[in-house]
C-alpha cells in the first residue's frame, strides 16, 4: 500500500507556539491541529481536561463539541460524525473505555477512522481514579469482541501527546481504523513544554475521499491490502453501512464465507501494513546485555534505571514502543536472539510483557517487573532487574 | 396486466423503484408485519414532500425494524442495538445540512435505547424518530419490551407481564420532544401526512406507529392473524389531536387514542449552540456549519419552502374538502 | 358542478404473484372491495389477491400504501396505458 499524501494542517486549529500544557491539553490542541472538528465526549478523571479545552478551543476553529449522556452516545455520536464527514475523536478513561468496546467493534467492522485516547488510571472497575495505570493495553487490542485489528499509540510526554495525536489521525484515516492514544494519568497531569509548529509544518493525511462515478462507488474493498476511499452522507452516494457481515457495496451478507472475507481484510488491513505503522524509540540497543522494554510514563523511569545500570558496568538499551498495537514482535524476536534478557516494567499485572514472551519464543530471559497501579515504579526494581537479567 | 410480466420488470416499474433498494427484494420481514406499510408511508411522504433525497438520510438499531435501513436506497446506517439516536446526532451535528431520520422500534429505542432518547428529546436535536411499537422485541423471539401492555404474555413473561409499560408520547412529552404524533399502521396516510409535517419542521419530533407482529406477539397473545390487529386499529383507534400525552395509555387491546399530540416551536440544538456562542464570543464566531451570508440565504430558501410545502398541504386539504362536499 | 360531468378515475392494478404473502390487509381494506384473494396458490403457498371488479379500482392507492411486501401497486388508466407501452 502506497504511503498517503499529506497536506499542512488547518491553521484555524492550530495555535502554533511555545506552550507549557499537560497532556490532556495537549491531547486537544494536537486534535484540533489534526484538523479534527468533532469532539463528543463525557467527563472521567483524568480525561476531562481534554475535552474542557476542545469545548472552549473548538467555536473559534469552526469545530463543534457537545457532552453526550454517557460514553456510548459518545463513541455512537462519533461513528456517525465520521461518516458525516469529520474527523471525530474523543477522550475517556477505563470505565468509559469499558463502555465503548462494543461501538469500537462497530467501528472496527464498518471501517470508520476515529481516535479514542485512553487516559488510564488504576483499576479494576472505579479503583483508583486519579492515580496513574496502564491497565487497559490488553483491552485496547482484546476489548471488543470478535476478531478485529485496531492501532494503538502511546506518549510519554505532553510534546508527545501532541505529536502523537495528529499521528493517531493520520493513521486512522489512512487504515480506516479506529486508533486509540493510550496515555495515563501522569503524562496527562504533567506540564510540560509543548512546541507547537505553524501550521504548514504540520503533515496531516487528509480523508481519502472517493472521486469516481456515483454508480462505481464501494464503501469496502476486501481484496488487496488497502482500504476503499471513503465518502460521506449527503453526497447522493446512497451507500449502507451496518456492523452485519456485509459483502463489498455495504449491503449484509450473512454466510460464512463473506465472514471470512471481512474479517480476513480487518486483520490483513494492519497486520501486513504492519512495519509501516510501528515505532520504536531505541538507545544503545546495538551490543547490549540487556535491553528495557518499556511504554508511557514507565520509560521516563527506565531512563534513570538504565542510567544507574551502565554506570554497574552492564551494557544495557532501552526500547520504547510508541506503537503498542500492532505489536512489534518482528524487532522483539529479532532483539531476544542477541540479548541476555529482555525487562519489561509496566503499571499493571503483566500485559505487554505477554507478547514480548510471545515473540521472543524463549530465546533469551523475559523478567517483568510489574507495579499495581497509583504510582510509578521505583527506579531501583527496575535496575535490579536489569541486574537480575545481566547474570 | 394484473400480474407483472416478470420479476424484473415489477422492480423497474413499482413506485417504490426509486425509494427502496430493489435488488434485496423481498424483505425479511413476517406476513401480515406492519412495519412494510411503515416504509411504504415513509416513501410516500418523502415523494409528496419534494424533499432532496440526496441530503436524507436513515439511521436505524437492531430489530426487525432496525432492518428498515438496509433497504432503503439513501444514505443509511444500521447501528447497534439502541444507540441510533446517539448516531444520528453525531451524524446530523456533522453535517448539518442532513435531514436525518431513525426508524427502529420499542425495545430499541426505549429500552436499551431509552436514555439516549430522552437525552436528544430535551436537546431537541433536529431529527425524526419514528418508532414502530409493535410492543415486543420480534427478532429475539417475543420478549416483552417497556412498551409491552400488562397482562400481556411475552417469551420472558410466559406467565403473563407485571410490569407497568411507557406510554411513548407521554415519556417523549415529558424529555422535552417539541412534535409527538401517534398513528397506526392503518392509518398509513395519517403517518404519511405526520412524517411529512415532522420532516418539514426543525427540532425533535417523534412519532410513534402502533404496528402488529404476527408472529410473536399476536400468535403469543392469541390475538389473531395481521387482519384482526388492523381490524382492532379500526374500531379501537380514536383521534384525539392535541390530547393531553398523560392520558394516551395503551391497556391491553384497549383504546388507541392517536393523533398529533404536541407540535411547538422550541430553539434546535445547534440553533441553541450557535446563539450562544455569537453572543458570548461576539462578530469573530462564525456560526457552525456555514457562513453567516450562507445561513441567511439558507433561512430565507428555508422558510420559502416551508412556505410553499404548507400551501401545498393546505391546497391538498381543500381539494379533498371540494371532493366531498361535492 | 353536475354528477354527470365527473369522469370517475379508474386505477389498474399491478400484483407481485411471488413476493405476496397473503396477509388479506389489500383485500380488507379496499373502500370498494374490488380485490379477492384468488384461489391459486403462490410458490410460497399464499392465496395472493387478484382485480375482482377491476371498474370499481378508483387508485385510491389504500392497497400499495397498506401492502407491507411493496407487493401491489395502482396506477391511474391513462399512465398505465403509457407504461404498457413503453414495455412493448
Amino acid at each position: 500500500m502506497s504511503m498517503p499524501k499529506t497536506v499542512a494542517a488547518d491553521p484555524k486549529g492550530v495555535l502554533a507556539g511555545y506552550h507549557f500544557l499537560d497532556g490532556d491539553h495537549a491531547l486537544a490542541e494536537g486534535a484540533l491541529a489534526a484538523g479534527c472538528r468533532f469532539f463528543a465526549g463525557y467527563p472521567i478523571t483524568p480525561s476531562t481536561e481534554t475535552a474542557e479545552r476542545f469545548a472552549e478551543r473548538c467555536p473559534n476553529a469552526g469545530g463543534l463539541f457537545i457532552q453526550m449522556e454517557d460514553e456510548i452516545a459518545s463513541i455512537a455520536a462519533l461513528i456517525g460524525g465520521a461518516w458525516g464527514g469529520q474527523k471525530v475523536m474523543t477522550v475517556t478513561s477505563g470505565p468509559g473505555f469499558s463502555l465503548m468496546m462494543e461501538n469500537i467493534g462497530l467501528a472496527a467492522m464498518t471501517e470508520t477512522p476515529l481516535v479514542i485516547a485512553n487516559v488510564q488510571r488504576a483499576g479494576p472497575s472505579t479503583g483508583l481514579p486519579t492515580l496513574v495505570a496502564q491497565q487497559d493495553m490488553m483491552q485496547a487490542r482484546w476489548g471488543s469482541h470478535g476478531d478485529y485489528r485496531a492501532i494503538a499509540l502511546c506518549p510519554d510526554s505532553p510534546q508527545e501527546c501532541f505529536d502523537l495525536a495528529i499521528e493517531a489521525f493520520n493513521l486512522s484515516e489512512t487504515y480506516r481504523v479506529p486508533t486509540f492514544i493510550m496515555t495515563d494519568e501522569t503524562v496527562g497531569h504533567m506540564h510540560e513544554k509543548v512546541v507547537i509548529p505553524p501550521a504548514d509544518k504540520i503533515k496531516v493525511v487528509p480523508r481519502n475521499w472517493y472521486q469516481g462515478p456515483k454508480s462505481d462507488y464501494r464503501p469496502y474493498k476486501f481484496t488487496g491490502k488497502d482500504v476503499a476511499p471513503m465518502v460521506k452522507a449527503g453526497d447522493g452516494y446512497r451507500f449502507h453501512v451496518t456492523g452485519l457481515t456485509h459483502d463489498e457495496r455495504g449491503y449484509p451478507a450473512l454466510t460464512v464465507e463473506q465472514n471470512k472475507k471481512v474479517v480476513t481484510h480487518l486483520i490483513e488491513k494492519i497486520d501486513s501494513n504492519a512495519d509501516k505503522i510501528i515505532r520504536l524509540e531505541e538507545k544503545d540497543v546495538d551490543g547490549a546485555e540487556v535491553v528495557v522494554v518499556s511504554y508511557g510514563i514507565t520509560s521516563r523511569i527506565v531512563s534513570k534505571a538504565v542510567q544507574d545500570a551502565k554506570a554497574a558496568g552492564i551494557k544495557t538499551g532501552s526500547l520504547r514502543l510508541i506503537t503498542i498495537w500492532p505489536f512489534a514482535e518482528k524487532r522483539i524476536r529479532e532483539l531476544a536472539g542477541k540479548v541476555k534478557a529482555i525487562v519489561v516494567p509496566e503499571i499493571n499485572y503483566g500485559q505487554m510483557v505477554l507478547e514480548v514472551e510471545r515473540a521472543a519464543a524463549g530465546k533469551c530471559k523475559v523478567i517483568s517487573v510489574n507495579h499495581c497501579g497509583g504510582a510509578v515504579h521505583d527506579p531501583d526494581t527496575i535496575l535490579a532487574a536489569i541486574k537480575e537479567g545481566a547474570k | 396486466m394484473t400480474y407483472a410480466n416478470s420479476d424484473t420488470e415489477f422492480r423497474q416499474d413499482s413506485p417504490m423503484a426509486e425509494f427502496l433498494r430493489m435488488e434485496r427484494m423481498p424483505h425479511i420481514w413476517c406476513p401480515g408485519c406492519g412495519i412494510g406499510t411503515v416504509v411504504n408511508a415513509f416513501a410516500e411522504a418523502v415523494k409528496k414532500s419534494g424533499i432532496d433525497m440526496d441530503k436524507l438520510a436513515v439511521v436505524s438499531g437492531i430489530g426487525c425494524t432496525g432492518r428498515v435501513a438496509g433497504y432503503v436506497k439513501l444514505d443509511s446506517f444500521h447501528t447497534t442495538h439502541g444507540r441510533a439516536i446517539p448516531f444520528a446526532t453525531g451524524l446530523k451535528l456533522a453535517n448539518p445540512e442532513l435531514k436525518v431520520v431513525v426508524v427502529s422500534g420499542d425495545g430499541d429505542l426505549f429500552g436499551i435505547g431509552g436514555n439516549h432518547f430522552i437525552h436528544a428529546a430535551r436537546r431537541n436535536m433536529d431529527m425524526v424518530v419514528i418508532c414502530v411499537n409493535n410492543f415486543t422485541y420480534g427478532m429475539t423471539g417475543g420478549q416483552l419490551t417497556p412498551t409491552t401492555p400488562a397482562t400481556a404474555q411475552a417469551s420472558t413473561t410466559p406467565y403473563g407481564n407485571y410490569e407497568y409499560p411507557f406510554s411513548l408520547p407521554s415519556l417523549a412529552d415529558a424529555a422535552g420532544a417539541s412534535y409527538v404524533a401517534r398513528w397506526t399502521s392503518l392509518h398509513a396516510r395519517n403517518v404519511t401526512q405526520s412524517i411529512r409535517e415532522a420532516m418539514n419542521r426543525k427540532g425533535f419530533s417523534f412519532i410513534e406507529v402502533i404496528a402488529p407482529c404476527t408472529t410473536l406477539y399476536a400468535r403469543r397473545n392469541r390475538l389473531g392473524d395481521g387482519l384482526n390487529a388492523l381490524e382492532y386499529y379500526q374500531g379501537d383507534a380514536e383521534i384525539a389531536h392535541g390530547a393531553d400525552t398523560r392520558t394516551v395509555d395503551i391497556d391491553f387491546q384497549g383504546k388507541i387514542k392517536v393523533g398529533k399530540f404536541v407540535d411547538r416551536e422550541k430553539p434546535t440544538y445547534l440553533e441553541a449552540v450557535n446563539e450562544r456562542y455569537a453572543n458570548v464570543l461576539g462578530d469573530e464566531y462564525q456560526l457552525y456549519g456555514k457562513t453567516q451570508p450562507e445561513r441567511e440565504e439558507e433561512a430565507r430558501r428555508e422558510a420559502a419552502a416551508r412556505e410553499l410545502e404548507a400551501e401545498r398541504m393546505r391546497a391538498e386539504d381543500e381539494a379533498m374538502d371540494e371532493q366531498e362536499g361535492a | 358542478m353536475a354528477f354527470g360531468t365527473i369522469k370517475n378515475i379508474t386505477g389498474v392494478v399491478t400484483i407481485n404473484w411471488n413476493w405476496c404473502k397473503g396477509c388479506g390487509f389489500c383485500v380488507g381494506f379496499c373502500p370498494t372491495k374490488a380485490l379477492a384473494l384468488s384461489s391459486e396458490y403462490n410458490a410460497k403457498g399464499y392465496h395472493p389477491p387478484y382485480v375482482k371488479s377491476p371498474d370499481d379500482c378508483r387508485n385510491c392507492e389504500f392497497c400499495q400504501t397498506i401492502c407491507p411486501e411493496f407487493a401491489i401497486y395502482v396506477r391511474k388508466q391513462e399512465e398505465e396505458e403509457q407504461t404498457e407501452n413503453e414495455h412493448a
